[in-house]
């Protein structure tokens, strides 16, 4: 448990740590770098808790995919991020007075909530038995909700069908390379081997 | 070992879903100037055969997948009411798309993929389940909203629609939110269970139910929530619109029936001047924003919005009575939407389209039957005897009455005598001024035969209004079962 605890806080403070990074460093591409380092601590939170399948997720969704684009975005579209930076400092005050109202809002919810007696008993157990919730997740994505995770996959066709539809341009007159006919190339079509006697020339 | 039952009662959605990806298949490995052809015609046969499906597997009451999706004769009646609409959206932009330059086999699929959308939204049983139909629909039709890439006012509209959709799907969601966190459960059986079992609703839950409201209201473009609906309806490809008008609304409004009448039905107290509200306004906005309209894709977007207000009327009433003109309504809704899309699909000059009502000046001696036809709609629209859309109205203020709700019938009365004035101007247009230009025939069978059996509907309906209406009042008392 001293362990856990431990973690816990190293964690937290790296993630703290790294959210302060991402707004503060000057190089946008080191943001989007302590931006997956903020996602990898808190993917080892979800561990500590027990919920590794949300761990999973948030690596593979968020590192692998969101803050992959993040990055080409970053380097492809070259925005001028010290440009949009300037005169932020000119928002400190409402940023701070916003941000000091959501702190008291929170600590007077930390202060005043309390569990409901019966509620300790369902967090503590959310898994039944000794099945894991990646486990759990798979047995009822696929029986109880097959019908709303076939219908979440046909709308995911639908936005590849969209997206090809709205974007897909056939150019005429480009040249596309075809594998097979330069696989199916072969010397005799392409050379000629020409006899030259010595000093006549061609 | 595989238990069927629970997949048996979305048999025609999921014929639906696997037959759209085999489309796909044909359409990427046709000749490109061959797909389109082949993928609409075979997407129409999809469309009709999931038709028969829907019709086949019966009204029983069915639960599929433990509780998401649901089979009773209100989802088979509105089914097959969307089923229809998608059909004639899509015949009827066949020539539209080919002429515009949108000439793609991606048309028909996203609007098969829309449909099945609709489909799922009609049978939802559960806040999940609402939402994935809800989603699958709109993320389609943001796309072919925005299909005519080129066009600056087509990547409009579908951004437009995009961004605000966006915004109710977070509406409706954190409503969910909410009232799964105060009633515990998302399933509507249970919902209903819940709310007839607790002695009062808390607050939060009707907070939920508020923005759950304002998020479906969004999607039938009701006020307030009507913004995106002009300028999406003017922006978008014509047919697009077409489609727009008809088969989303009418999901949307099955939607809204079977969520405030099913889980929440107990709470109709908390709901009902919601309602009422809407309803009201959207009849006012509906009769009067449009006066001032010269572009009839924006006018058909004011009319639309008015009958919503029409509609609703019969929801606000929260009886089986107007559960049930709400279905006719509806119904006779689809007919005139569709036959009058048909004939602005139709307007064009010189093979130019045109989109103004002055460009209908002297229709009636250059193409009389258009002129009539559309004289016809018109007549509808605006509510006169002995046409259609006189015993849609009719039925919705009756119902309206009988609940005590005398105010809203008598705004609704009001609003419907403001909004023949723009109606009839149209019908003035076609038969009293003259004409500049004259518009090119109409092209292509279908589409005429579109045309002739809406208004055919349109006027023996007089005959058996007792048949549909009674397959409505059936259907709406599938809803008050549960």
């Amino acid at each position: 448990m001293a362990f856990a605890g431990f973690m816990f806080y190293i964690f937290a403070a790296i993630c703290v740590a790294c959210g302060v990074m991402v707004v503060t460093s000057r190089n946008a591409v080191h943001s989007v770098l302590f931006l997956i380092l903020a996602f990898f601590n808190a993917a080892g939170l979800f561990v500590l808790i027990g919920a590794e399948f949300l761990a999973m997720i948030l690596v593979v969704v968020y590192v692998g995919a969101v803050a992959v684009l993040f990055l080409f975005v970053v380097m492809m579209l070259n925005v001028n991020f010290t440009e949009l930076r300037r005169g932020a400092k000119n928002y400190v005050y409402v940023g701070a007075t916003l941000g000091g109202i959501l702190f008291l809002e929170l600590a007077i919810v930390a202060t005043s909530w309390t569990l409901g007696p019966q509620m300790s008993a369902i967090t503590l157990g959310p898994v039944v038995g000794a099945v894991s919730n990646t486990r759990s997740i798979g047995q009822v994505i696929y029986t109880d909700y097959v019908y709303l995770f076939q219908g979440a996959s046909l709308i995911l066709l639908v936005a590849m069908v969209g997206a090809i539809v709205l974007t897909l341009r056939q150019r005429a007159g480009v040249k596309k390379q075809v594998i097979a006919d330069q696989v199916s190339r072969s010397s005799k079509d392409e050379l000629i081997i020409v006899k030259v006697d010595s000093g006549s020339g061609i | 070992m595989f238990d069927t039952s629970a997949f048996a009662p979305a048999l025609p959605e999921i014929a639906l879903a696997t037959s759209v990806l085999a489309l796909m298949m044909v359409g990427v490995f046709s000749d490109p100037k061959k797909a389109l052809g082949r993928v609409s015609f075979l997407a129409v046969l999809v469309l009709v055969g999931t038709a028969a499906l829907v019709v086949i597997t019966g009204t029983d009451y069915r639960v599929g997948f433990g509780g998401l999706f649901i089979v009773d004769s209100f989802a088979v009646y509105m089914k097959i009411l969307v089923l229809i609409a998608a059909l004639c959206g899509l015949v009827m932009s066949d020539g539209y798309i080919r002429r515009e330059g949108m000439a793609r086999f991606e048309y028909p699929i996203l609007l098969c993929f829309a449909t099945l959308g609709m489909l799922m939204m009609i049978s939802a049983n559960d806040l999940m389940s609402l939402y994935i139909g809800l989603e699958l629909q709109s993320l389609s039709l943001y796309v072919v909203a925005a299909f005519q890439r080129d066009q600056l006012r087509s990547t409009e509209a579908g951004l437009k629609y995009f961004v605000l959709g966006a915004l109710s799907s977070g509406l409706l969601l954190y409503g969910c939110s909410l009232i799964y966190g105060f009633a515990g459960t998302t399933n509507f059986v249970a919902l209903a269970h819940e709310m007839a079992t607790m002695e009062s609703a808390p607050t939060g839950l009707i907070v939920g139910l508020v923005f759950l409201s304002a998020g479906l209201a969004f999607k039938i473009s009701a006020v307030p929530f009507h913004m995106w609906t002009p300028d999406v309806y003017e922006g978008s490809p014509t047919s697009v619109t077409a489609f727009f008008a008809v088969a989303p609304k009418i999901a949307a409004m099955s939607l809204i029936l079977r969520v405030m009448l099913g889980p929440f039905g107990d709470l109709i107290a908390e709901w009902q001047q919601i309602i009422w509200f809407i309803s009201v306004a959207s009849m006012i906005l509906g009769a009067f924003a449009a006066i001032a309209q010269t572009n009839i894709k924006r006018l058909m977007a004011y009319s639309s919005i008015g009958h919503v207000g029409y509609a609703l009327m019969g929801l606000a009433a929260g009886t089986e009575d107007g559960a049930g003109s709400v279905m006719l309504y509806l119904a006779i809704y689809l007919v005139m939407n569709i036959g009058t899309f048909a004939v602005i699909l139709s307007m064009k000059i010189k093979d130019r389209m045109v989109e103004n009502i002055s460009d209908l000046a002297g229709l009636s001696k250059t193409r009389p039957g258009m002129a009539l036809a559309l004289m016809l709609f018109m007549f509808s629209m605006a509510g006169i005897p002995p046409l259609a859309g006189f015993f849609g109205k009719f039925f919705v203020f009756s119902a309206a009455i009988d609940a005590g709700l005398i105010y809203l019938a008598i705004i609704g009365a009001v609003t419907s005598v403001v909004s023949a004035f723009y109606y009839l101007r149209i019908i003035k247009v076609m038969y009293f001024d003259e004409a500049d230009e004259t518009l090119d025939a109409m092209e292509g069978k279908a589409m005429k035969g579109i045309l002739l059996v809406s208004s055919l509907a349109i006027l023996v309906f007089i005959l058996l209004p007792q048949t549909l209406a009674g397959y409505a009042a059936t259907a709406a008392a599938s809803l008050f079962a549960g």
